[in-house]
């Protein structure tokens, strides 16, 4: 277990270093061919020079290699990572510190995010596994059509046809029924938060939802495969009960494939809050970018995207760390 | 296209009914079960239908989607717009019909390179392994290292155009990889073959065992790959113009018509405003992802 | 040896290393009422089908055997033959659908298993018949240790500990002859050789002291040598413990020293019967003597190899007549009719051949 770590960790930090600069890099080149990006937020009416340069500074834009068409700026990558080592990722257009805009906005991406995988989780692979079991039956029929349904409709369109729903007509007809606001609080269109909770459970299930799919599909595969495996034939041999084979012995297998998608979703998860807190209006990290973005300001949308490139790249390895845990088979690899 | 069920030899003594056997070739197994296949008929005439679309739309509406009028801003479906009319007054009907092409174009396009590159270092990391392996593997690794979404919007938003050049260079620069990943696993499933070790004991040289042996039968999951990520490609240009930093006005997509509505069709309850166009979206993304998972199932030797 | 402490283990129960037996006090096991004068397995006229999209295929056609205790039985046949789904039913593991019992009775001890209620059979399972299957590495669940896989049988058919069922463990690794036992038990299936798994296996199906023993090609995943140990290792048990041993194979050098009576298998049937020497010595069936000089020996060095011509007939269709009719050397026109019963030929030995004389004869 031990050499498979220390492995693994080999190939992380040539990764982490390599995913780092090539943001870095793709950022350069777009400023190097498509113009100074500073200059072009104030459109027609350019300020002077040295304003210009001053605040070009401010942003860690006035190195002259960026003047020349396809040089990769090592000293200005080096300059970075020294920043981001010390916990600075720049500040935004009204001089906020963009790791204090993070830490006001982590909190409710992660009441999000919390909703949604555990509900891709337990629906996911509960759905999975009666798809398994009822292979060809009814219920495994319904599974696989409507996850076929959930992965054909785009994130965006699934939240913005949630919100219309939710907010034309469900919520008024709960309303008029006279339920309790924390209840109806679930179905409101944007975030609330007098109701941190409630009003993210809707965006959670739409954030979860595609990769909701996923799962129950993947459970699906897997457990079918599985359960024609010999050991399993073994195990019905041995007397135990179908539950047992099924639950403990085929299971167990079974998921190790679903695990480490998990983990790796979460990189698509992170898109995802991208969009969804966009449509809701949630004040979290994806709404932060959603909305810089909006107004092109790209300093935070660079410095927030290579935060959490760096929270999806160290989960990854720990995904991969789990996963020996899992299948004691790759420990002595 | 090399076979390896086709060396078996039919054996003397074979009860005479034998010469009746149905081809046990993968493909001809798979083109009989497509063909029988409801799922995959619709969802294939589907496909060829929003191709069309894509490709002339003249065919299937007159109305002019550049003609916008603001008085007629958000008009609910009537006899004069069938769809109603979009938040700048035009044609909604029209919107939807040309929103096609330059999803489609993307799609195609980003699938065409995504499927070579991805195939090609696939291959190349596969068959050769070793050092070439280490480095097509690292690479990969960087660039999926990069959530998708994120890395998408990092670019576009510092790109000083969003066209559907610009768009398409982007999606393709960050899924080549889902390629490699695939391609190099079916690779080194078939290279460690006897049937490979045999036709390099022949004397065959590399490139010839690339052409007639691996490639086609490591063709299966790439084909089905492909036909899915078309349906995703069409799926990730629309999130993207519907973020803001894809396609943009005066261009026609389905994102665009979908970002513009949104904010007004709740508030005003005009809800054909999202209706029309994430119809259109949604159909054209699960056509081609049931196509794609009907050939998936038909493909797999163990799916039976 | 095992610590066991008499509080927790069931009233009655004893486990011993030697040959004497335990009984489980299940009570729906003991609800069963097996009758223990009655023979030990008796297997008549079972027929397995399997229902295809290209039709219904025969697997096994009435076959019929039995096997009383401490007496080893050989079913000797090619792949395909339907000796493991014989197996399977006896044991009940089929997966239905695609297949289903058509016909036939498994009497254990007087009483059919193949009327008993499910939760009856998965009782009687490792408890009185157990199975040893060909390939350990994937008949063992890669993610859990051997002793947790051993232990289970205890703990789930038994009640015991987790560590009673944890030294049981230990003692039946050293029954089977694995080293350092005391060591190996946390180890995984894959951490051990080809041989080991093997003798890990057979600890597991012998577990519980089951009365019946079926061994599916026990030794077709190992080498020579190996071979050797595997047969001697089970021919040991078996005598110690007084188990009735079912062995299926297609070597016919494997069983030759181990089996006590032998039956040939073929498309689905018995194609003939009779105690191990007669059969070596004197076929009686055209297929078991053709089998036999397939055999290469040593002593006919630059000769051909013998093969029997042909491939095992499709069971969804099989020939009219006798089954083996295309393949045989001997065949006339009524082999092409008639399919042929088992005839007594005395001695009690059973052949399906009509021209079962010109065979003894030549």
């Amino acid at each position: 277990m031990g050499r498979y770590t220390a492995r693994r960790l080999l190939q992380f930090i040539p990764v982490l270093f390599g995913t780092l600069f090539l943001l870095h890099y793709l950022q350069t080149l777009s400023i190097q061919f498509g113009g100074d990006p500073i200059a072009s937020l104030f459109g027609d009416r350019q300020p002077p020079e040295a304003t210009l340069n001053a605040i070009s500074r401010v942003f860690g834009l006035d190195d002259p290699c960026l003047d020349q068409r396809g040089n990769p700026c090592l000293g200005m990558f080096v300059d970075r990572l020294a920043n981001y080592a010390r916990g600075d990722f720049g500040i935004d257009f009204n001089r906020q510190p963009i790791t204090d805009l993070i830490f006001r906005a982590l909190p409710i991406t992660l009441r999000l995010t919390l909703i949604a995988v555990a509900f891709e989780c337990v629906l996911g692979i509960v759905a999975g596994v009666l798809a398994a079991i009822g292979k060809d039956r009814f219920i495994d029929n319904f599974v696989r059509i409507s996850t076929v349904f959930i992965i054909s409709v785009p994130l965006f369109v699934l939240g913005v046809l949630i919100q219309i729903g939710a907010g034309l007509y469900l919520k008024p007809w709960l309303e008029g029924l006279g339920a309790p606001e924390w209840f109806t609080a679930a179905f409101s269109i944007l975030y609330q938060s007098e109701h941190p909770w409630a009003s993210l459970v809707v965006p959670g299930m739409v954030l979860g939802a595609l990769s909701l799919g996923f799962i129950a599909r993947l459970t699906r595969t897997s457990l079918i495969e599985i359960l024609r495996a010999d050991y399993v034939r073994t195990a019905r041999a041995k007397g135990l009960p179908g539950s047992r084979v099924v639950g403990v012995h085929a299971l167990r297998n079974a998921l190790i494939p679903v695990i480490t998608y998990i983990g790796i979703d979460i990189g698509a998860l992170m898109g995802g809050a991208l969009v969804t807190e966009g449509i809701f209006n949630i004040p979290g990290v994806g709404g932060l970018v959603f909305g810089a973005v909006q107004r092109k300001e790209t300093p935070v949308v660079i410095a927030v995207v290579t935060l959490l490139t760096l929270v999806f790249l160290v989960t990854s390895l720990l995904v991969d760390l789990l996963y020996a845990v899992l299948d004691p088979r790759i420990r002595y690899e | 296209m090399s076979d390896p069920s086709a060396a078996a030899p039919t054996a003397p003594g074979q009860t005479p009914d034998s010469g009746r056997e149905r081809s046990a070739s993968l493909w001809a197994d798979a083109r009989r079960e497509l063909v029988h296949n409801p799922v995959f008929v619709i969802s294939t005439l589907m496909v060829l239908l929003i191709m069309s679309v894509a490709a002339f739309p003249t065919l299937f509406t007159n109305a002019d989607p550049t003609f916008c009028q603001l008085a007629q801003a958000y008009e609910p479906p009537s006899d004069a717009h069938v769809f109603g009319t979009t938040v700048q007054g035009c044609d909604m009907y029209a919107h939807v019909i040309y929103g096609a092409r330059p999803s489609i174009i993307i799609a195609v396009f980003v699938t065409a390179a995504t499927t070579a590159i991805g195939v090609l270092t696939g291959l190349f990391a596969g068959y050769y392994g070793g050092f070439t392996d280490t480095i097509i593997s690292r690479v990969t690794d960087v660039f999926l290292g990069l959530p998708f979404l994120l890395g998408a919007v990092v670019f576009l938003a510092l790109l000083p155009d969003q066209n559907i050049w610009t768009v398409g260079i982007v999606l393709v620069a960050l899924s080549w990889t889902s390629f490699t990943r695939i391609t190099r696993g079916s690779v080194i499933a078939v290279k460690s073959q006897d049937y490979v070790e045999a036709a390099r004991a022949l004397g065959a040289s590399s490139p010839s065992i690339i052409r007639r042996h691996i490639l086609p039968n490591s063709l299966a999951p790439i084909i089905v790959l492909a036909t899915l990520n078309l349906g995703l490609f069409v799926s990730a240009e629309a999130t993207l113009t519907f973020l803001g930093v894809g396609l943009q006005i005066p261009d026609i997509s389905w994102g665009i018509t979908v970002s513009e509505g949104q904010l007004i069709a709740v508030g005003g309850g005009l809800p054909h405003l999202l209706i029309f166009p994430c119809a259109a979206v949604i159909l054209t993304v699960m056509s081609f992802i049931l196509m794609g998972d009907a050939l998936r199932d038909a493909l797999d030797p163990k799916g039976r | 040896m095992s610590t066991i402490s008499t509080g927790a283990s069931m009233a009655g129960d004893t486990v011993s290393g030697g040959g004497r037996r335990s009984r489980t006090t299940d009570a729906k096991l003991s609800e069963i009422g097996f009758d223990e004068s009655a023979p030990l397995l008796e297997v008549e006229d079972l027929r397995v089908e399997f229902r295809t999209r290209d039709g219904v295929a025969s697997a096994v056609n009435g076959t019929s055997f039995s096997v009383d205790a401490g007496q080893t039985l050989g079913i000797l046949g090619e792949s395909g033959c339907g000796k493991s789904v014989t197996a399977q039913a006896i044991m009940g593991i089929l997966d239905s659908p695609p297949a289903f019992i058509a016909g036939g009775s498994v009497k254990l001890r007087g009483v059919d298993l193949l009327s008993l209620p499910e939760e009856s059979r998965r009782r009687v399972r490792a408890n009185r018949v157990a199975m040893v299957f060909q390939d350990a590495l994937s008949s063992l669940n890669p993610v859990f240790t051997v002793g947790r896989q051993l232990g289970e049988l205890f703990r789930r058919h038994r009640g015991y500990t987790k560590a009673e069922a944890r030294a049981e463990a230990v003692r039946l690794l050293d029954l089977v002859g694995i080293p350092a036992a005391a060591d190996r038990v946390s180890d995984f299936p894959h951490q051990f050789s080809g041989g080991m798994r093997q003798r890990v296996m057979i600890a597991m199906s012998l577990a519980l002291d089951p009365d019946v023993l079926i061994a599916d090609e026990p030794t077709t995943a190992l080498d020579v040598t190996v071979q050797a140990q595997i047969m001697k290792l089970l021919a040991d048990l078996q005598a110690e413990r007084n188990m009735g041993l079912i062995l299926i194979t297609h070597d016919m050098g494997v069983v030759a020293d181990v089996a006590d009576k032998i039956c040939v298998m073929y498309a689905g049937k018995i194609v003939e019967r009779a105690d191990v020497y007669s059969i070596y010595r004197n076929p009686a069936h055209p297929y078991t003597k053709a089998l036999l000089e397939s055999i290469p020996r040593l002593d006919r060095k630059g000769q051909q190899l013998a093969s029997i011509e042909g491939l095992p007939p499709m069971l969804t269709r099989l020939p009219a007549g006798c089954s083996f009719n295309p393949r045989c050397a001997i065949a006339r026109e009524r082999c092409t009719t008639d399919e042929p019963p088992l005839y007594d030929i005395g001695g009690g030995r059973q052949t399906a051949c009509h021209y079962h004389e010109e065979v003894l004869g030549s």
